[in-house]
Protein backbone atom coordinates (compact mmCIF):
# COMPACT_ATOMS: atom_id res chain seq x y z
CA UNK A 1 0.00 0.00 0.00
CA UNK A 2 2.56 2.58 1.09
CA UNK A 3 4.41 4.54 -1.55
CA UNK A 4 8.03 5.52 -1.36
CA UNK A 5 8.09 8.94 0.32
CA UNK A 6 9.00 11.89 -1.89
CA UNK A 7 11.31 14.50 -0.52
CA UNK A 8 9.64 17.89 -0.15
CA UNK A 9 11.84 20.76 0.96
CA UNK A 10 10.57 22.75 3.98
CA UNK A 11 10.43 25.88 1.83
CA UNK A 12 8.16 24.15 -0.66
CA UNK A 13 6.01 22.67 2.10
CA UNK A 14 5.45 26.06 3.76
CA UNK A 15 4.84 27.74 0.43
CA UNK A 16 2.25 25.15 -0.55
CA UNK A 17 0.44 25.55 2.73
CA UNK A 18 0.55 29.34 2.51
CA UNK A 19 -0.79 29.25 -1.05
CA UNK A 20 -3.55 26.90 0.02
CA UNK A 21 -4.59 29.14 2.93
CA UNK A 22 -4.34 32.30 0.86
CA UNK A 23 -6.56 30.84 -1.87
CA UNK A 24 -9.22 29.91 0.68
CA UNK A 25 -9.17 33.39 2.20
CA UNK A 26 -9.19 35.17 -1.18
CA UNK A 27 -12.54 33.57 -2.06
CA UNK A 28 -14.31 35.30 0.86
CA UNK A 29 -15.54 38.83 1.31
CA UNK A 30 -13.66 41.42 3.30
CA UNK A 31 -13.87 42.95 6.76
CA UNK A 32 -12.52 46.32 7.77
CA UNK A 33 -11.89 47.49 11.33
CA UNK A 34 -11.42 51.22 11.86
CA UNK A 35 -10.85 53.43 14.87
CA UNK A 36 -13.03 56.49 15.23
CA UNK A 37 -12.90 59.30 17.80
CA UNK A 38 -15.15 57.59 20.35
CA UNK A 39 -14.49 53.94 19.67
CA UNK A 40 -13.74 51.26 17.11
CA UNK A 41 -15.95 50.33 14.14
CA UNK A 42 -16.00 46.75 12.84
CA UNK A 43 -17.58 46.56 9.39
CA UNK A 44 -18.07 43.51 7.19
CA UNK A 45 -19.69 42.63 3.94
CA UNK A 46 -21.92 39.78 5.02
CA UNK A 47 -25.24 38.86 3.44
CA UNK A 48 -26.14 36.52 6.33
CA UNK A 49 -27.85 38.20 9.28
CA UNK A 50 -27.02 35.34 11.65
CA UNK A 51 -23.65 33.86 10.67
CA UNK A 52 -21.52 36.62 12.09
CA UNK A 53 -18.03 37.62 11.04
CA UNK A 54 -17.85 40.18 13.83
CA UNK A 55 -18.26 39.31 17.47
CA UNK A 56 -17.74 40.26 21.07
CA UNK A 57 -14.95 38.52 22.96
CA UNK A 58 -14.93 40.55 26.17
CA UNK A 59 -15.83 43.88 27.74
CA UNK A 60 -13.52 45.94 25.52
CA UNK A 61 -12.35 43.36 22.99
CA UNK A 62 -13.91 42.78 19.57
CA UNK A 63 -13.19 40.07 17.02
CA UNK A 64 -13.47 40.06 13.24
CA UNK A 65 -12.66 37.21 10.89
CA UNK A 66 -12.72 36.10 7.27
CA UNK A 67 -12.20 32.70 5.71
CA UNK A 68 -13.75 29.37 6.54
CA UNK A 69 -16.71 29.82 8.86
CA UNK A 70 -16.30 26.69 10.97
CA UNK A 71 -12.63 27.44 11.55
CA UNK A 72 -12.94 31.05 12.66
CA UNK A 73 -16.02 30.14 14.71
CA UNK A 74 -13.91 27.59 16.62
CA UNK A 75 -11.26 30.26 17.16
CA UNK A 76 -13.85 32.83 18.26
CA UNK A 77 -15.32 30.44 20.83
CA UNK A 78 -11.85 29.57 22.08
CA UNK A 79 -11.23 33.29 22.54
CA UNK A 80 -14.46 33.72 24.52
CA UNK A 81 -13.56 30.74 26.74
CA UNK A 82 -10.04 32.05 27.26
CA UNK A 83 -11.26 35.54 28.13
CA UNK A 84 -14.11 34.50 30.42
CA UNK A 85 -11.97 32.03 32.35
CA UNK A 86 -9.14 34.51 32.71
CA UNK A 87 -11.47 37.31 33.81
CA UNK A 88 -13.06 34.99 36.37
CA UNK A 89 -9.76 33.64 37.76
CA UNK A 90 -8.11 37.07 37.99
CA UNK A 91 -10.05 40.21 37.24
CA UNK A 92 -12.00 41.58 34.30
CA UNK A 93 -9.30 44.20 33.70
CA UNK A 94 -6.68 41.45 33.32
CA UNK A 95 -8.15 40.30 30.02
CA UNK A 96 -6.15 42.07 27.32
CA UNK A 97 -6.08 41.97 23.54
CA UNK A 98 -2.33 41.42 23.70
CA UNK A 99 -2.70 38.20 25.69
CA UNK A 100 -5.52 36.99 23.47
CA UNK A 101 -3.58 37.85 20.31
CA UNK A 102 -0.61 35.87 21.60
CA UNK A 103 -2.80 32.83 22.18
CA UNK A 104 -4.28 33.15 18.68
CA UNK A 105 -0.85 33.60 17.13
CA UNK A 106 0.57 30.52 18.86
CA UNK A 107 -2.45 28.41 17.94
CA UNK A 108 -2.43 29.52 14.29
CA UNK A 109 1.31 29.02 13.99
CA UNK A 110 1.10 25.60 15.64
CA UNK A 111 -1.60 24.42 13.27
CA UNK A 112 0.19 25.93 10.27
CA UNK A 113 3.42 24.02 10.88
CA UNK A 114 2.27 20.75 12.42
CA UNK A 115 -1.23 19.90 11.18
CA UNK A 116 -1.98 18.52 7.75
CA UNK A 117 -3.96 21.59 6.77
CA UNK A 118 -3.57 25.21 7.97
CA UNK A 119 -6.51 27.33 9.15
CA UNK A 120 -7.92 29.25 6.18
CA UNK A 121 -8.64 32.37 8.22
CA UNK A 122 -7.48 35.88 8.94
CA UNK A 123 -8.45 37.60 12.17
CA UNK A 124 -8.52 41.04 13.70
CA UNK A 125 -8.46 41.48 17.47
CA UNK A 126 -9.40 45.01 18.53
CA UNK A 127 -9.20 46.42 22.02
CA UNK A 128 -10.89 49.63 23.03
CA UNK A 129 -8.65 51.70 25.31
CA UNK A 130 -10.04 53.83 28.13
CA UNK A 131 -8.50 56.72 26.18
CA UNK A 132 -8.03 56.86 22.42
CA UNK A 133 -4.25 56.46 22.55
CA UNK A 134 -4.66 53.04 24.19
CA UNK A 135 -6.76 51.55 21.36
CA UNK A 136 -5.15 48.46 19.85
CA UNK A 137 -5.66 46.71 16.51
CA UNK A 138 -3.96 43.40 15.75
CA UNK A 139 -4.15 41.60 12.43
CA UNK A 140 -3.41 37.87 12.49
CA UNK A 141 -2.63 35.75 9.45
CA UNK A 142 -3.22 32.06 8.80
CA UNK A 143 0.42 31.31 9.72
CA UNK A 144 0.25 33.09 13.07
CA UNK A 145 2.07 36.25 12.04
CA UNK A 146 0.83 39.38 13.80
CA UNK A 147 0.76 42.95 12.57
CA UNK A 148 -0.02 45.82 14.90
CA UNK A 149 -2.03 48.55 13.11
CA UNK A 150 -2.65 52.12 14.20
CA UNK A 151 -5.71 53.54 12.40
CA UNK A 152 -7.52 50.87 10.38
CA UNK A 153 -7.00 47.34 9.18
CA UNK A 154 -8.61 45.24 6.46
CA UNK A 155 -8.63 41.46 6.03
CA UNK A 156 -10.04 39.11 3.43
CA UNK A 157 -9.92 38.67 -0.32
CA UNK A 158 -9.74 42.36 -1.19
CA UNK A 159 -7.83 43.59 1.84
CA UNK A 160 -5.13 45.25 -0.25
CA UNK A 161 -7.62 47.23 -2.33
CA UNK A 162 -9.38 48.40 0.84
CA UNK A 163 -6.12 49.33 2.55
CA UNK A 164 -5.11 51.30 -0.56
CA UNK A 165 -8.33 53.27 -0.68
CA UNK A 166 -8.07 54.07 3.05
CA UNK A 167 -4.36 54.85 2.91
CA UNK A 168 -3.33 58.00 4.75
CA UNK A 169 -6.69 58.48 6.51
CA UNK A 170 -6.38 59.26 10.23
CA UNK A 171 -9.73 57.70 11.07
CA UNK A 172 -9.14 58.02 14.81
CA UNK A 173 -9.73 61.76 14.44
CA UNK A 174 -13.09 61.34 12.69
CA UNK A 175 -16.64 60.80 13.88
CA UNK A 176 -18.47 57.49 13.51
CA UNK A 177 -20.50 58.97 10.60
CA UNK A 178 -17.42 59.84 8.59
CA UNK A 179 -15.61 56.61 9.38
CA UNK A 180 -18.68 54.53 8.50
CA UNK A 181 -18.97 56.35 5.15
CA UNK A 182 -15.26 55.79 4.43
CA UNK A 183 -15.60 52.13 5.36
CA UNK A 184 -18.62 51.49 3.13
CA UNK A 185 -16.93 53.36 0.29
CA UNK A 186 -13.75 51.32 0.65
CA UNK A 187 -15.71 48.06 0.69
CA UNK A 188 -17.69 49.07 -2.40
CA UNK A 189 -14.60 50.35 -4.24
CA UNK A 190 -12.95 46.98 -3.66
CA UNK A 191 -15.93 45.04 -5.05
CA UNK A 192 -17.09 47.69 -7.57
CA UNK A 193 -20.61 47.62 -6.17
CA UNK A 194 -22.44 49.36 -3.34
CA UNK A 195 -23.56 46.89 -0.68
CA UNK A 196 -27.09 47.32 0.65
CA UNK A 197 -27.51 47.85 4.39
CA UNK A 198 -28.79 44.32 4.83
CA UNK A 199 -25.65 42.95 3.19
CA UNK A 200 -23.48 44.73 5.76
CA UNK A 201 -22.68 43.64 9.27
CA UNK A 202 -21.44 46.28 11.68
CA UNK A 203 -20.67 46.67 15.34
CA UNK A 204 -18.85 49.19 17.49
CA UNK A 205 -16.81 49.16 20.65
CA UNK A 206 -18.22 52.27 22.26
CA UNK A 207 -16.06 54.40 24.56
CA UNK A 208 -18.99 56.61 25.62
CA UNK A 209 -21.13 53.85 27.12
CA UNK A 210 -21.48 53.54 30.89
CA UNK A 211 -21.93 49.77 30.59
CA UNK A 212 -19.15 47.32 31.34
CA UNK A 213 -19.58 45.58 28.00
CA UNK A 214 -18.79 48.10 25.27
CA UNK A 215 -19.56 45.93 22.21
CA UNK A 216 -22.79 46.87 20.42
CA UNK A 217 -24.15 45.57 17.12
CA UNK A 218 -25.58 48.11 14.70
CA UNK A 219 -28.84 46.87 13.19
CA UNK A 220 -30.03 47.78 9.69
CA UNK A 221 -31.95 50.80 10.98
CA UNK A 222 -28.88 52.15 12.79
CA UNK A 223 -26.73 51.62 9.69
CA UNK A 224 -29.26 53.37 7.47
CA UNK A 225 -29.29 56.33 9.86
CA UNK A 226 -25.49 56.48 9.67
CA UNK A 227 -25.65 56.39 5.87
CA UNK A 228 -28.33 59.06 5.54
CA UNK A 229 -26.83 61.81 7.70
CA UNK B 1 2.42 23.87 21.47
CA UNK B 2 1.48 26.98 23.45
CA UNK B 3 -1.54 29.11 22.61
CA UNK B 4 -5.01 27.99 23.59
CA UNK B 5 -5.35 24.93 25.73
CA UNK B 6 -6.79 22.18 23.47
CA UNK B 7 -9.97 22.17 25.57
CA UNK B 8 -10.73 25.74 24.48
CA UNK B 9 -10.78 24.63 20.85
CA UNK B 10 -12.55 21.31 21.29
CA UNK B 11 -15.12 22.17 23.97
CA UNK B 12 -18.72 21.95 22.86
CA UNK B 13 -20.25 23.36 26.03
CA UNK B 14 -21.89 26.77 26.27
CA UNK B 15 -21.78 26.70 30.08
CA UNK B 16 -19.09 28.64 31.87
CA UNK B 17 -19.48 26.61 35.06
CA UNK B 18 -18.81 23.39 33.16
CA UNK B 19 -15.77 24.97 31.51
CA UNK B 20 -14.37 26.18 34.83
CA UNK B 21 -15.07 22.83 36.48
CA UNK B 22 -13.05 20.98 33.86
CA UNK B 23 -10.20 23.47 33.40
CA UNK B 24 -9.85 25.45 36.63
CA UNK B 25 -11.82 23.73 39.41
CA UNK B 26 -9.79 25.59 42.06
CA UNK B 27 -11.50 28.84 41.09
CA UNK B 28 -15.00 27.55 41.90
CA UNK B 29 -16.55 27.56 45.39
CA UNK B 30 -15.43 24.39 47.14
CA UNK B 31 -16.71 21.99 49.72
CA UNK B 32 -13.97 22.44 52.34
CA UNK B 33 -15.03 19.40 54.40
CA UNK B 34 -15.35 21.41 57.61
CA UNK B 35 -18.49 22.67 59.28
CA UNK B 36 -18.25 26.45 58.95
CA UNK B 37 -21.66 27.30 60.39
CA UNK B 38 -21.46 30.33 62.65
CA UNK B 39 -18.05 31.44 61.37
CA UNK B 40 -19.04 33.09 58.15
CA UNK B 41 -21.08 36.22 57.47
CA UNK B 42 -24.73 35.71 56.60
CA UNK B 43 -28.24 37.11 57.05
CA UNK B 44 -30.32 39.28 54.79
CA UNK B 45 -33.71 40.27 53.57
CA UNK B 46 -34.38 40.34 49.83
CA UNK B 47 -37.82 41.21 48.51
CA UNK B 48 -39.22 41.13 45.02
CA UNK B 49 -42.62 41.96 43.58
CA UNK B 50 -44.48 42.70 40.37
CA UNK B 51 -45.05 46.32 39.35
CA UNK B 52 -47.15 47.94 36.64
CA UNK B 53 -44.35 47.60 34.07
CA UNK B 54 -42.23 44.67 35.29
CA UNK B 55 -40.61 43.67 38.55
CA UNK B 56 -38.78 45.34 41.44
CA UNK B 57 -36.15 43.67 43.61
CA UNK B 58 -34.62 45.21 46.72
CA UNK B 59 -32.26 44.05 49.46
CA UNK B 60 -30.71 45.41 52.65
CA UNK B 61 -26.95 45.92 52.92
CA UNK B 62 -26.01 44.19 56.19
CA UNK B 63 -23.95 41.02 56.68
CA UNK B 64 -23.55 39.45 60.14
CA UNK B 65 -21.36 36.88 61.87
CA UNK B 66 -23.25 35.67 64.92
CA UNK B 67 -24.05 38.79 66.93
CA UNK B 68 -21.54 40.98 65.08
CA UNK B 69 -22.13 43.07 62.00
CA UNK B 70 -19.57 42.03 59.39
CA UNK B 71 -20.45 44.60 56.75
CA UNK B 72 -22.68 47.65 56.47
CA UNK B 73 -22.47 47.99 52.74
CA UNK B 74 -22.74 44.60 51.08
CA UNK B 75 -24.51 44.49 47.72
CA UNK B 76 -26.76 41.44 47.67
CA UNK B 77 -28.93 42.38 44.72
CA UNK B 78 -27.37 42.81 41.29
CA UNK B 79 -28.34 42.88 37.65
CA UNK B 80 -27.75 39.39 36.24
CA UNK B 81 -27.81 40.75 32.69
CA UNK B 82 -29.63 43.55 30.84
CA UNK B 83 -33.11 42.14 31.57
CA UNK B 84 -32.91 40.24 34.84
CA UNK B 85 -31.84 40.66 38.46
CA UNK B 86 -30.63 38.27 41.13
CA UNK B 87 -30.60 38.65 44.91
CA UNK B 88 -28.99 36.15 47.25
CA UNK B 89 -29.50 35.39 50.93
CA UNK B 90 -27.17 33.20 52.94
CA UNK B 91 -23.45 32.83 53.54
CA UNK B 92 -21.88 35.96 52.10
CA UNK B 93 -18.85 34.49 50.38
CA UNK B 94 -20.82 31.79 48.61
CA UNK B 95 -23.63 34.24 47.82
CA UNK B 96 -21.30 36.71 46.11
CA UNK B 97 -19.59 33.89 44.22
CA UNK B 98 -22.96 32.62 43.08
CA UNK B 99 -23.94 36.07 41.76
CA UNK B 100 -20.61 36.46 39.95
CA UNK B 101 -20.78 32.97 38.47
CA UNK B 102 -24.37 33.32 37.39
CA UNK B 103 -23.75 36.65 35.65
CA UNK B 104 -20.80 35.11 33.84
CA UNK B 105 -22.83 32.03 32.97
CA UNK B 106 -25.42 34.18 31.19
CA UNK B 107 -22.79 36.34 29.48
CA UNK B 108 -20.78 33.29 28.37
CA UNK B 109 -23.85 31.61 26.90
CA UNK B 110 -24.82 34.79 25.07
CA UNK B 111 -21.35 35.21 23.56
CA UNK B 112 -20.84 31.57 22.61
CA UNK B 113 -24.33 31.12 21.14
CA UNK B 114 -24.73 34.62 19.75
CA UNK B 115 -28.14 34.95 21.42
CA UNK B 116 -29.36 35.30 24.99
CA UNK B 117 -31.24 32.69 27.02
CA UNK B 118 -34.99 32.98 27.60
CA UNK B 119 -36.09 34.01 31.10
CA UNK B 120 -37.18 30.46 31.91
CA UNK B 121 -33.88 29.17 30.55
CA UNK B 122 -31.95 31.50 32.87
CA UNK B 123 -33.99 30.35 35.88
CA UNK B 124 -33.41 26.68 35.01
CA UNK B 125 -29.69 27.31 34.60
CA UNK B 126 -29.58 28.92 38.07
CA UNK B 127 -31.43 25.92 39.54
CA UNK B 128 -28.85 23.59 37.99
CA UNK B 129 -26.02 25.65 39.51
CA UNK B 130 -27.62 25.35 42.96
CA UNK B 131 -27.93 21.60 42.56
CA UNK B 132 -24.21 21.54 41.83
CA UNK B 133 -23.64 23.45 45.06
CA UNK B 134 -25.44 20.88 47.20
CA UNK B 135 -22.28 19.82 49.06
CA UNK B 136 -21.90 23.33 50.45
CA UNK B 137 -25.56 23.53 51.38
CA UNK B 138 -25.27 20.32 53.41
CA UNK B 139 -22.55 21.88 55.55
CA UNK B 140 -24.81 24.73 56.52
CA UNK B 141 -23.30 27.21 54.07
CA UNK B 142 -26.46 27.42 52.09
CA UNK B 143 -27.43 30.23 49.79
CA UNK B 144 -30.86 30.80 48.38
CA UNK B 145 -31.30 33.14 45.44
CA UNK B 146 -34.28 35.06 44.20
CA UNK B 147 -34.35 35.69 40.48
CA UNK B 148 -36.63 37.91 38.42
CA UNK B 149 -36.74 39.50 35.03
CA UNK B 150 -38.58 40.11 31.81
CA UNK B 151 -38.20 38.84 28.28
CA UNK B 152 -40.06 39.27 25.02
CA UNK B 153 -42.38 36.34 25.76
CA UNK B 154 -43.03 37.57 29.32
CA UNK B 155 -43.02 41.38 29.13
CA UNK B 156 -44.96 41.60 32.42
CA UNK B 157 -42.10 39.85 34.22
CA UNK B 158 -41.73 36.72 36.28
CA UNK B 159 -40.31 36.01 39.74
CA UNK B 160 -38.56 32.73 40.58
CA UNK B 161 -37.67 31.45 44.04
CA UNK B 162 -35.40 28.48 44.74
CA UNK B 163 -34.41 26.15 47.52
CA UNK B 164 -30.96 24.72 48.27
CA UNK B 165 -31.77 21.47 46.52
CA UNK B 166 -32.28 23.34 43.24
CA UNK B 167 -36.08 23.39 43.34
CA UNK B 168 -37.47 26.22 41.24
CA UNK B 169 -40.80 27.91 41.96
CA UNK B 170 -42.69 30.63 40.12
CA UNK B 171 -44.00 33.42 42.37
CA UNK B 172 -47.01 35.25 41.01
CA UNK B 173 -47.16 38.45 43.05
CA UNK B 174 -44.37 38.98 45.54
CA UNK B 175 -41.77 37.02 47.48
CA UNK B 176 -39.11 37.56 50.13
CA UNK B 177 -36.11 35.50 51.21
CA UNK B 178 -33.59 35.69 54.05
CA UNK B 179 -33.70 35.91 57.83
CA UNK B 180 -36.10 38.90 57.83
CA UNK B 181 -38.31 37.59 55.06
CA UNK B 182 -41.24 36.72 57.34
CA UNK B 183 -41.63 40.33 58.46
CA UNK B 184 -41.09 41.69 54.96
CA UNK B 185 -43.66 39.32 53.50
CA UNK B 186 -46.14 40.39 56.17
CA UNK B 187 -45.65 44.00 55.12
CA UNK B 188 -45.96 43.15 51.44
CA UNK B 189 -49.26 41.35 52.06
CA UNK B 190 -50.74 44.64 53.29
CA UNK B 191 -48.93 47.11 51.02
CA UNK B 192 -48.54 45.39 47.67
CA UNK B 193 -51.07 46.08 44.92
CA UNK B 194 -51.01 45.21 41.26
CA UNK B 195 -50.01 48.09 38.99
CA UNK B 196 -47.71 49.98 41.37
CA UNK B 197 -45.83 52.72 39.51
CA UNK B 198 -42.08 53.05 40.07
CA UNK B 199 -42.13 55.64 42.86
CA UNK B 200 -44.96 53.87 44.72
CA UNK B 201 -43.11 50.57 44.29
CA UNK B 202 -39.91 52.03 45.80
CA UNK B 203 -42.03 53.22 48.76
CA UNK B 204 -43.47 49.72 49.28
CA UNK B 205 -40.00 48.16 49.03
CA UNK B 206 -38.53 50.55 51.63
CA UNK B 207 -41.47 49.97 53.99
CA UNK B 208 -41.14 46.19 53.76
CA UNK B 209 -37.36 46.25 54.31
CA UNK B 210 -37.82 48.68 57.20
CA UNK B 211 -40.22 46.24 58.86
CA UNK B 212 -37.71 43.42 58.37
CA UNK B 213 -34.84 45.45 59.85
CA UNK B 214 -37.07 46.51 62.75
CA UNK B 215 -37.51 42.95 63.98
CA UNK B 216 -34.58 41.00 62.48
CA UNK B 217 -31.10 41.80 63.80
CA UNK B 218 -29.42 40.39 60.68
CA UNK B 219 -31.21 42.86 58.39
CA UNK B 220 -29.98 46.44 58.19
CA UNK B 221 -32.26 49.47 57.90
CA UNK B 222 -31.52 52.58 55.86
CA UNK B 223 -28.27 54.02 57.28
CA UNK B 224 -28.54 57.81 57.47
CA UNK B 225 -25.17 58.17 59.20
CA UNK B 226 -23.19 56.55 56.38
CA UNK B 227 -25.77 57.42 53.71
CA UNK B 228 -26.23 53.74 52.83
CA UNK B 229 -29.59 52.93 51.26
CA UNK B 230 -31.03 49.51 50.44
CA UNK B 231 -30.24 48.32 46.92
CA UNK B 232 -33.27 48.70 44.66
CA UNK B 233 -33.48 47.45 41.06
CA UNK B 234 -36.37 47.72 38.64
CA UNK B 235 -36.65 45.66 35.45
CA UNK B 236 -38.92 46.32 32.51
CA UNK B 237 -38.75 45.64 28.82
CA UNK B 238 -38.28 49.29 27.89
CA UNK B 239 -35.39 50.24 30.20
CA UNK B 240 -33.98 46.84 31.17
CA UNK B 241 -32.52 46.28 34.64
CA UNK B 242 -31.98 49.67 36.27
CA UNK B 243 -30.56 50.42 39.71
CA UNK B 244 -32.47 53.18 41.50
CA UNK B 245 -30.18 55.99 42.63
CA UNK B 246 -29.39 55.59 46.33
CA UNK B 247 -30.14 59.28 47.01
CA UNK B 248 -33.72 58.71 45.78
CA UNK B 249 -34.06 55.60 47.95
CA UNK B 250 -32.74 57.47 51.00
CA UNK B 251 -35.24 60.25 50.34
CA UNK B 252 -38.08 57.72 50.33
CA UNK B 253 -36.62 56.17 53.50
CA UNK B 254 -36.59 59.61 55.16
CA UNK B 255 -40.31 59.99 54.42
CA UNK B 256 -41.05 56.50 55.75
CA UNK B 257 -39.13 57.16 58.97
CA UNK B 258 -40.81 60.56 59.44
CA UNK B 259 -44.26 59.00 58.99
CA UNK B 260 -43.50 56.22 61.45
CA UNK B 261 -42.05 58.67 63.96
CA UNK B 262 -45.27 60.69 63.82
CA UNK B 263 -47.47 57.64 64.34
CA UNK B 264 -45.26 56.35 67.17
CA UNK B 265 -45.62 59.67 69.04
CA UNK B 266 -49.31 60.11 68.37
Amino acid sequence: MSQAPFYVSPEQLMKDRADFARKGIARGRSVVVMRFDEGILLLAENPSPTLHKIAEIYDRIGFAAVGKYNEFETLRQAGVRYADLRGYSYDRTDVTARGLTNAYAQTLAGVFTTESKPFEVELVVAELGHTAEHDQLYRLSYDGSVIDETEHVAIGGRADAITDSLAGLATSQMSLHEVFAHGVQALSAATQSTPAADALEAAILDRTTTKQRTFRRLDDAAMNRLRED
Amino acid sequence: MSGFSPAFLSSTSNSFVELARSLAPETLPQNSGRDLTGQSPEGTTIICFRTATGVLMAGDRRATIGNLIASHSMEKVEAADDFSVIGVAGTAGVALDLIRLFRLELEHYEKIEGAGLSLNGKANRLAAMLRGNLGLAMQGLSVVPLFAGVDASMPQGQIFSFDVTGGRYVEHRFHAIGSGSGFARGALKKLWQPDLDTSAAIGVAVEALFDASDDDSATGGPDFVRQIAPTVFTVDLEHGATEIDSAAVLETATEVVARRTRSARA
